[in-house]
């Protein structure tokens, strides 16, 4: 299966409900009066682009009067998801990469550490993986499992430890076996909660202590089905710990994932990943255009129900 | 809570404040921006178009035009129509008491379920029943060890069948070991799903034909954006829910959700979670949230809360020395106590009126701490006369309290800043007295 192909059927759902919809508007006033642009507007709202994205694409479709409004979403969409890099930082040459996982409560966060591990274990590379959620009941555990499915070595802790001290220890150990890769899960906190936030920038400066230029990449785990909220995430975490990508997750069931453009529009935070269903390579890497294209196609329409 | 949504409500109502009458076209311009604020919050399109003819129809009806004050009145007619839209009123605000026999908890991935369960687990057994959790999630790994510990840090029974793979033999077996324990309420804790994997759903269908759960509650995360409509229509259509636990409540989410999903399935709002700690379940206040929707702040939420912790007594003897202003550390220590009863600040001051706008507050629990340490360090000559303090004295608190010259300077200064606001405040509630005191919004 290529990646267009897997992209459309993860976002199947978000494209044949938008299209119908603009199809519909489309077909009942072709000229596109005042009316018929606040009906896509809102259509458009729906599908959790942004706000500002959506007024764009109207603005665009008044201007040109063109009534093919797939080919000018696409357009727009792609030339904001482009705008940013979308790649996985280059590795360094003898030090291990050390990938930082953050995100509120119950967005996937150790599920994507899980299959992100899985993605780059299949890229050739090994990998270590740090159980930093010392907080959550039997987050270890669930690490643990999947390190067991996936195969790889895991450092971990006590329950109420302090996680910036397991991250310390993973990182010497991931130095000293070798790895390429070390990722780190860590608890779930809201945006809101300072102290919590706080606990993360200890996590990323004894790091940096042991390793200066780690670490290498924060990844915010988002889920696909947050509305604009998961702009304030976003803001808030960029703030406080400098993130450099995106792995957006549940992207299979949700009838959206147009929040991706919103982030990448206002933070300009490119999306790395994203999670298109339960299996462990359901993880893929981001690719604007498809997804710009799996967004909006209008001929997904027939074969809707 | 809500906190960006209120914002927005009350920038778009502040232009119509401005206004001494309300003509067609300022309703309707305000009204378009209460609608982007809206639909930014994530409520469903259809939802908002709704809202925003109904509010349209009231706000043009003479009432507005004639009244007194019409920027009072839209915001009152925009509040109504808030709650309506989120439950209405008459339901009952308080924690009403739990229900004994099965409940079932289902909602999607990440959204809560598992500490929810918890939650509600720990209120019933507050409650006198005897609550037995029953560990359905058969799925995501480790998610029984989840409930296990969380049976074990609240201390009620867990039945579990670990490598077990067929949920419906799970609930027989915990429905027998029920009886033979004498648990009276069994919760459900069941995997997260898609509402469109009809493959899972269909496994919580033959878990509700053999359960025949009092309750089905969908768990929702407050933060859900236009799927929530989704989510919620087609878990209720499959199961037919009792209700909805909203979760995360403590976040900055605008909460667009909890009114897109009672207007579409008229199913109540009835929980919401509100903090990782097992005690943050409360009902859900449509009122209340209306009124933090438009930025009036929690009011009467803060009021019962403390209610709760304050002693009355201690309380009634502060106001009468905030009023003679002749407070000292003594009573600025009791009142810190008293503060701690309440819970984090961060919740605390999030129900205050335009303390929203406020950041970094939330770092005064561990201040609240070394505050408390200093005025601990204090004799009671020195607490009752802050004045004698001298350079030699702050250096002994210093030194007993842990903290340094500085921060018992610091202390002292807005101790001194703080009886000064005191008398501020004495005279505003005077000022407003005089102006027949500030709108009545909630209730």
């Amino acid at each position: 299966m290529n990646l267009f192909q897997k992209f459309r059927d993860g976002l199947k759902k978000t494209s044949t409900k938008l299209a119908t919809e603009i199809k519909r508007i489309i077909t009942r006033s072709p000229r596109l009066d005042a009316d018929a642009l606040d009906e896509l507007e809102a259509a458009l709202v729906a599908s959790d682009i942004g706000i500002g994205t959506a007024t764009d694409i109207v603005a665009r479709v008044k201007e040109t009067g063109s009534p093919d409004v797939f080919a000018i979403a696409r357009t727009e969409i792609e030339r904001e998801l482009s705008n940013v890099g979308a790649a996985l930082a280059p590795r360094p040459p003898a030090s291990p990469t050390v990938i930082l996982l953050a995100g509120v409560n119950g967005t996937g966060k150790t599920t994507s550490t899980a299959k992100l591990a899985h993605w780059l274990k299949s890229q050739g590379h090994t990998v270590l993986l740090a159980a930093c959620d010392t907080f959550r009941a039997a987050a270890i555990e669930q690490l643990k499992i999947w390190a067991g499915r996936v195969g790889c070595d895991i450092i971990d802790g006590q329950y109420g430890a302090d996680s910036a001290a397991i991250a310390f220890d993973a990182l010497e150990a991931a130095i000293k076996r070798n790895a390429d890769y070390l990722l780190i899960d860590t608890a779930g906190r809201l945006h809101t909660k300072a102290n919590l936030m706080e606990e993360m920038k200890k996590m990323r400066r004894v790091l940096h202590k042991r390793l200066p230029d780690a670490p290498h990449e924060v990844l915010l785990v988002l889920d696909g089905t947050t509305g604009t909220n998961a702009l304030h995430q976003a803001r808030e975490f960029h703030n406080t710990l400098g993130i450099t990508g995106l792995i957006v997750t549940k992207l299979d069931g949700t009838a959206k994932g147009g929040i991706v453009v919103a982030i990448a529009r206002e933070l300009k935070i490119p999306v790395k990943f994203i999670g298109l269903g339960e299996q462990v390579d359901d993880l893929q890497p981001f690719d604007p255009k498809s997804f710009a294209k799996a967004l909006f196609t209008a001929n997904e329409i027939q074969e809707s129900p | 809570m809500f906190d960006s949504l209120s914002d927005k409500l009350q920038s778009a109502l502040k232009k119509l404040r401005g206004y001494g009458k309300l003509t067609e076209k300022n309703v309707s311009d305000a009204l378009r921006e209460v609608r982007l604020a809206l639909l930014e919050a994530d409520v469903n399109y259809k939802v908002a178009k709704d809202f925003i003819e109904r509010t349209k129809q009231k706000a043009l009806g003479q009432e507005v035009l004639n009244s007194v004050s019409p920027g009072q009145q839209i915001v009152k007619i925009v509040h109504d129509e808030l709650v309506a839209l989120m439950g209405g009123t008459g339901e009952d605000p308080m924690m009403p008491k739990l229900a004994s026999g099965h409940w079932m908890m289902v909602g999607l991935h990440g959204c809560g379920k598992t500490t929810t369960c918890g939650k509600f687990a720990r209120l019933m057994a507050k409650q006198g029943r005897k609550p037995l959790l029953v560990a359905c999630d058969v799925y995501r790994p480790a998610a029984m060890d989840q409930l296990e510990t969380l049976g074990k840090q609240i201390q009620i029974p867990v039945f579990l069948m670990r490598g077990e793979k067929d949920v419906t033999r799970i609930c027989r077996q915990a429905l027998s070991s029920a009886q033979a324990q004498g648990r009276d309420t069994l919760v459900f804790d069941t995997a997260g799903r898609l509402h469109i994997d009809e493959e899972l759903v269909q496994e919580l269908v033959r878990m509700r034909d053999l359960l025949k759960p009092q309750e089905i509650l969908l768990v929702a995360d407050a933060a859900t954006g236009q799927e929530s409509v989704n989510i919620a229509t087609h878990f209720d259509k499959a199961l037919g829910i009792t209700g909805v636990v909203l979760t995360k409540l403590d976040g900055d989410a605008r909460g667009g959700a909890a009114l897109s999903i009672r207007a579409v399935t008229g199913k109540p709002i009835r929980f919401a979670g509100v903090g990782e700690k097992l005690d943050d379940l409360e009902a859900f206040h449509a009122e209340r949230m209306a009124g933090r929707i438009l930025g009036m702040g929690d009011v009467v939420g803060l009021v019962e809360k403390a209610q709760e912790a304050f002693d009355a007594k201690k309380a009634a003897e502060f106001q009468r020395k905030i009023e003679e202003q002749s407070l000292d550390l003594e009573d600025f220590l009791a009142q810190l106590q008293q503060l701690k009863k309440m819970g984090p600040m961060e919740n605390l001051l999030g129900m205050l009126p335009g303390m929203s706008k406020m950041p970094d507050l939330a770092e005064g629990d561990g201040q609240l701490k070394r505050v408390e340490a200093i005025v601990q360090s204090m004799t009671r000559q020195e607490r009752r006369q802050p004045e004698i303090l001298n350079a030699s004295r702050r250096a002994r608190i210093a030194r007993g309290s842990g903290t340094t010259v500085a921060e018992v300077n610091d202390l002292l200064k807005q101790f001194n800043a703080m009886k000064k606001m005191m008398k501020e405040m004495g005279k505003m509630q005077k000022a407003f007295a005089r102006k027949g005191g500030l709108p009545r919004l909630t209730r």
